[in-house]
């Protein structure tokens, strides 16, 4: 009935050869963060007054929060869907989500000028501003992933709590804390599970309608009323493909066995998503007639057709195939494409589509820019490798297929 | 005349925007045939806002400044020269500075509600509110709020402040108190309008039929005439939409009284407690 273990801290070593490279480049990353800090955002950044926000806003925190969707994709295919045999993806795409909306919120509190008055949304609100929706519903889901977590972290420590010498007598009130806690969230975790995906639309697609204000600044291949809709679907398209892409990095970092059987089960339902999300993107350029601005090769337009042909049909069609479906490495590469996709999107929709009007010089990204955010992404994936060697969150494929009965309930048959 | 303005009015109040800008508001009519490019009110400005003058100091300046600048936190308005299309006719000269809008984008994109726009016209940043996320200037589009990125701690927004202090005690903006030629009249908006349209009607060779400002984004309370088409001076050709109408719309209705967030809550907990149903008696009806 089920081919996988509960899941389980791994028992792997730390540090490998690909570890260190990450601490590394994570170590880098932090020094330009501290230069942001203490000497301000021009020292590190190429952002001027014609190009406000650059790489943070559009890579960071924009595609971040996209590539953070497989959280709610699968909570809700697992959880409100009630897909037992998914249920082994389930807590990996938890972790991934709450580890992306904590670097989306580092990358948002270097970016804005006053990083210390981060908190000022939730006291002065501004119901017209996108913006201020989709602080508000990011900081309100982070902490919902966080609970969302928690079940990880009793289940781990629960029973197994020995303070020693004079912290021992913490033992019991520890003790007594985790098993109510546990309690506590196995009733009402439902309640924070439908929030997660409630909130998870409503900011996927307000992250869209930020750039709408700016009006002719953004070039018309991508600037459309339906923005916050093409956002959201995107979001929804590239959950799964980020679930695989992560599940099969993981697998092979790990040693263990691709649960091939469920990613292409899941990949079989990216076809379909890409499709709703295409078919509305060309929907929308065939109504604007934007298509004109395609027949001379600029920068918007090749970036525009990349972001489509290579980002979003190609993929497509990739994933039709059952073959594709069947074998890790093209379910890879079909993944990597749509998450590609995406995260290109998301560049060209904050940054290659905006156009000031008295700019003198178009932005390119600087050194620190680049260096904080594969600082982070590196930071996020030694974060991943130190929460899966201490959680339970990867169910591992069972060696040898227990009998069914053991599972089945005897007696209550009518 | 008036009542072209008073026509169009209602058609901003349902385009979007929830605010409607108070009916007396002040503002400002150029008239960018008169200037001679002296740079004396930016000089004032530098000076009626505390900031250094620099060389600047010399005054009425033949420095001739061929680069187009911006305004930035050293300098809130600047003027440039734009080298007339006919060639043999002077060069005209483009004061730039807030416009001030009657529906601000950086107010309505303003993540705190930093910015506001006030009685008085003039459009103001509230430095104790604002985080820096710059959003304000993602959203104008006349590219005008700019940021001290060189500055660690605290780094402002800065903007022209139609001299609200001064306003305050009775006084004019400093760049209109000083202009030599008269380029800068100070008045009610609706006068201003009154004054613009006497002068495009009673010297129709001096100006291009087009008062920039009265119209663009809804309305702006400084506005400009011109003989010379606005596009060459780099103006920006925006509708007469109220810019922030698209994207409130939408806030608002996915918003609206939180019902659809709500409705969405209801049904995917529907959802889940049929199919956690359905599996739970799949599991006692199989094997």
């Amino acid at each position: 009935m089920n081919a996988y273990t509960a899941p389980e801290p791994l028992n792997r070593k730390f540090f490998t050869p690909g570890v260190l490279v990450l601490i590394v480049l994570a170590v880098n990353g932090i020094a330009f963060v501290f230069a942001r800090i203490f000497f301000g955002l021009g020292a590190v950044t190429h952002l001027n007054n014609q190009y406000p926000w650059g790489l943070w806003i559009g890579v960071d925190v924009a595609a971040g929060v996209a590539l953070a969707a497989g959280g709610f994709t699968s909570a809700a295919l697992g959880h409100v869907m009630h897909r037992e045999n998914y249920q082994a993806i389930v807590r990996p795409a938890l972790l991934t989500a709450m580890l992306g909306y904590t670097f989306v919120a580092f990358g948002v509190v270097i970016d804005i000028g006053r990083w210390y008055f981060v908190w000022h949304p939730i006291f002065m609100w501004n119901g017209n501003s996108p913006l201020f929706e989709v602080g508000m519903c990011v900081m309100i889901y982070m902490t919902v992933l966080y609970i969302e977590f928690l079940p990880l972290v009793t289940e781990r420590f629960m029973g197994r709590v020995h303070l020693k010498g004079i912290l021992s007598f913490l033992t019991r009130p520890l003790e007594r804390i985790l098993s109510t806690l546990d309690r506590a969230l196995g009733k009402t975790m439902f309640v924070f599970i439908i929030a997660g995906i409630v909130l998870s639309t409503l900011h996927q697609s307000s992250l869209g309608t930020l750039m709408i204000i700016a009006g002719p600044k953004i070039h018309p291949l991508w600037q459309t009323p339906v923005l916050p809709l093409l956002f959201l679907l995107s979001a929804i398209a590239v959950g799964f493909p980020m679930v695989i892409f992560e599940s099969l990095l993981a697998s092979r970092s790990f040693g263990l066995k691709p649960e091939m059987d469920i990613l292409s089960k899941l990949g079989s339902m990216v076809a379909p998503l890409l499709g709703i999300y295409l078919a509305f993107k060309i929907g929308d350029m065939v109504i604007r007639e934007t298509f004109v601005y395609l027949v001379t090769p600029t920068t918007a337009s090749v970036m525009f057709l990349i972001e489509v042909v290579v980002g979003v049909i190609i993929p497509l069609r990739m994933l039709l195939s059952r073959t594709v479906l069947r074998s890790p490495l093209w379910l890879f590469v079909a993944s990597s494409l749509v998450i590609f996709g995406v995260l290109l999107n998301r560049i060209n929709t904050f940054i290659v589509a905006y156009t000031p009007p008295y700019s003198i010089k178009p932005y390119f990204p600087s050194i620190g820019e680049i260096s904080v955010t594969v600082g982070f992404v590196s930071l996020l994936v030694l974060l991943y490798r130190v929460a899966v060697l201490i959680f339970p969150v990867i169910s591992v494929h069972k060696e040898v297929v227990t009998p069914i009965s053991k599972y089945s309930i005897r007696g209550s048959v009518k | 005349m008036l009542t072209t303005a008073a026509a169009a009015a209602p058609e901003f109040a349902h385009a979007g925007s929830s605010r409607i800008p108070p009916a007396d508001r002040m503002g400002v009519l150029v008239d960018l045939t008169a200037c001679v490019g002296c740079r004396s009110c930016e000089v004032a400005c530098k000076k009626a806002h505390g900031l250094p003058t620099g060389s600047d100091n010399l005054v009425p300046s033949d420095v001739h400044v061929p680069e187009r600048r911006r305004p930035d936190p050293g300098s809130l308005t600047v003027v440039n020269e734009y080298k007339s299309s006919t060639g043999s006719s002077p060069p005209i000269f483009v004061k730039v500075q807030c416009m001030h809008c009657d529906y601000p984008s950086c107010e309505s994109a303003c993540i705190v509600g930093a910015i506001t726009k006030k009685e008085g016209g003039e459009v103001l940043w509230d430095t104790d509110m604002c985080i820096g996320c710059r959003y304000c200037m993602v959203a104008c589009p006349f590219q005008i709020p700019a940021f001290q990125f060189d500055t660690a701690l605290k780094p402002d927004i800065v903007k022209c402040d139609f001299c609200f202090q001064r306003r305050k005690q009775g006084g004019v903006p400093a760049c209109v108190e000083i202009c030599p030629m008269e380029v800068l009249t100070y008045g009610r908006r609706s006068t201003l309008l009154e004054v613009a349209r006497k002068k495009i009607e009673n010297y129709p060779d001096r100006y291009s039929n087009h008062i920039y400002g009265e119209l663009e984004a809804g309305g702006t309370s400084w506005m400009y005439i011109s003989k010379a088409d606005f596009k060459d001076l780099q103006f920006p050709d925006l509708k007469k939409d109220p810019m922030p109408g698209t994207s409130e719309s939408i806030q608002h209705g996915i918003f609206a009284y939180f019902v659809p967030p709500i409705s969405l809550y209801a049904l995917l907990g529907g959802l889940m407690w049929i199919t956690k149903n359905r599996r739970t008696s799949e599991e006692e009806m199989g094997e």
